[in-house]
């Protein structure tokens, strides 16, 4: 009892301070867009005029503000005013809550970019809306969408680094086979001619001992890389280039490339040293050669050994990336719509000025007259919902500008409405020709 | 009364659209898309009524027929039955 009187005295004062912002509203020639996030309904009500509108006053109790404002938005009634037009975003009242729901946005558009960069097999299209459409969350549940989408995030950024390291190694290593697996047919063959050279030109030189340096090359700098090694070494060292049988992945895009072996015999250090060079400036990936069959057999089984090993993990890691990414398809839907219900509701609570006493917000929206009733049955679900003794309540006013116009549409009909749209809004109550270019334009234009 | 021909054509047509755009309305059931559904059954009754309306009367008494080459004159005089 005590609580009402209360709230219809704010109503008196707040009555006075209203007035103040009806002044300046520039919406005449606003169509009646919803800013929450209902849909359009078909209503009864006539397309040849705008339905009436009329300025509603809500007084929303500070409890169930939220789920009053949230019931509205699924029905889609009711377009709010802002009564703080001379505050900015960063002063308004929930500002910090807008602020967690858009860093809950930040999160989620990391994880849809996880999804779509590793997900196999991968999406067709984008995400599919849930349906039913859930409704904006309650505070604890919030909180529950917030932990559980930052643990998915962290396990997703972690599960996917260490895959990306993880296959990284395994391109070397295979790397370091393909090498030495088609180098061998070059050294084989190469093995007697240093021998006979060594005894006839080489007598004087000190080194005459033969030194190896092999890699893979990226196949599109073979012919810049052997052009530049043949200018900076002249004829002192004998290149060879095989291709590799399977392409493999490169580390930094991901795309499969076939690399070029090639294998750089050289006599003597300074040589050496400048081929080190070239080879490091193209970017190659060289690995010690061995000298010896043995030696060779040796690192060769030794890797096959380490690719199996980091095949398997490989593998492991892969299977519990694609676990995270499927729970993370099967929730991420209903995250998105419920926070950004959630954020909607947030900055329409923030356009409603709080009262003196601090008890209720108060909104001003404007709202069919015909749905009048539907309003109040809202806001007393919304009261309902939140346990609140004291329903919520709306009060007419005399609007001194014109209100907004708002027609019935259905799909077929939306679209003739926004090409007369495009020429211009009909005011309120103002004929509306959009009924009749549903015959005149398909006339005119394609007869 | 001009031509048969004519009169035939004039009034059936003429009754075609007129059932259109004045019997069926009155068949439409009742809905919220009543209002929207006659309007376009009496518009495009009275748009395709006058496009016809206005070719034919337009064509009905020509100022000159077909331009024909004097051999397609003669032919047709002498050739055709």
């Amino acid at each position: 009892m005590g609580d009402e009187r209360q709230l219809s005295r704010e109503a008196a004062v707040t009555y006075r301070c209203v007035r103040r912002y009806e002044a300046g509203q520039p919406d005449t020639q606003q169509r009646g867009v919803q800013r929450n996030s209902g849909g359009r309904q078909a209503t009864m009500g006539s397309m040849f005029r705008s339905e009436e509108v009329c300025l509603v006053q809500l007084f929303l109790q500070s409890g169930s503000a939220y789920n009053c404002v949230s019931e509205l938005g699924e029905l889609g009634l009711v377009e709010f005013r802002d009564l703080n037009p001379n505050v900015n975003a960063f002063q308004r009242k929930f500002v910090g809550e807008v602020r967690r729901c858009e860093e809950l946005e930040k999160t989620f558009t990391f994880l849809e970019q996880e999804i779509n960069r590793s997900l196999s097999p991968p999406l067709h299209g984008p995400l599919p809306p849930p349906c039913p459409t859930p409704l904006a969350p309650q505070p604890r549940e919030l909180i529950t969408i917030e932990e559980e989408s930052e643990r998915l995030a962290r396990e997703l950024k972690e599960v996917s680094r260490n895959r990306d390291s993880l296959r990284a190694q395994l391109t070397q290593l295979c790397q370091y086979r393909g090498v030495l697996t088609r180098t061998h047919s070059l050294t084989a063959s190469q093995a007697p001619p240093p021998v006979l050279e060594s005894q006839g030109l080489f007598d004087n030189r000190q080194d005459v001992h033969l030194s190896f340096v092999a890699g893979v090359v990226h196949p599109w700098k073979v012919p810049s890389f052997e052009r530049l090694l043949w200018r900076a070494c002249r004829g002192y060292i004998i290149v060879d280039f095989r291709e590799m049988e399977d392409p493999l992945q490169h580390p930094g895009t991901g795309e499969m490339v076939q690399w070029t072996v090639f294998l750089i015999s050289y006599w003597g250090d300074q040589i050496g040293q400048k081929v080190k060079k070239i080879c490091d400036c193209f970017r190659t990936q060289t690995f010690a050669y061995p000298e010896s069959t043995a030696e060779r057999e040796e690192i060769l089984q030794g890797l096959e050994g380490r690719i199996e090993d980091i095949k398997s993990v490989l593998s492991q890691t892969e299977a519990f990336l694609q676990q995270l990414l499927m729970r993370a398809v099967a929730v991420l839907p209903q995250w998105k719509v419920r926070v950004q219900k959630c954020k909607a509701v947030q900055m329409v609570l923030n356009l409603c000025s709080p009262s003196v006493t601090d008890k209720c917000l108060i909104a001003e929206a404007w709202c069919p007259v015909a749905k009048l009733p539907e309003l109040q049955s809202a806001l007393r679900e919304g009261g309902r919902k939140s346990g609140s003794g004291v329903d919520s309540f709306y009060n007419r006013l005399p609007s001194s500008t014109p209100p907004p116009t708002l027609f019935p549409l259905n799909s077929f009909t939306a679209g003739f409405q926004n090409i007369v749209d495009a020429y211009g809004v009909a005011s309120y109550r103002e004929v509306n020709p959009a009924v009749y270019t549903i015959i005149t334009f398909p006339f005119l234009f394609a007869v | 009364m001009a031509e048969l021909g004519f009169v035939i054509a004039m009034s059936v047509v003429t009754l075609f659209w007129a059932l259109i755009g004045g019997v069926v309305p009155l068949f439409i059931p009742k809905g919220p898309n009543r209002g929207v559904i006659v309007t376009m059954l009496v518009l495009t009754a009275i748009c395709c009524y006058l496009f016809w309306l206005i070719a034919i009367l337009a064509q009905l008494n020509p100022l000159f027929g077909p331009a024909l080459s004097t051999n397609t004159i003669w032919y047709l005089r002498y050739h055709w039955p």
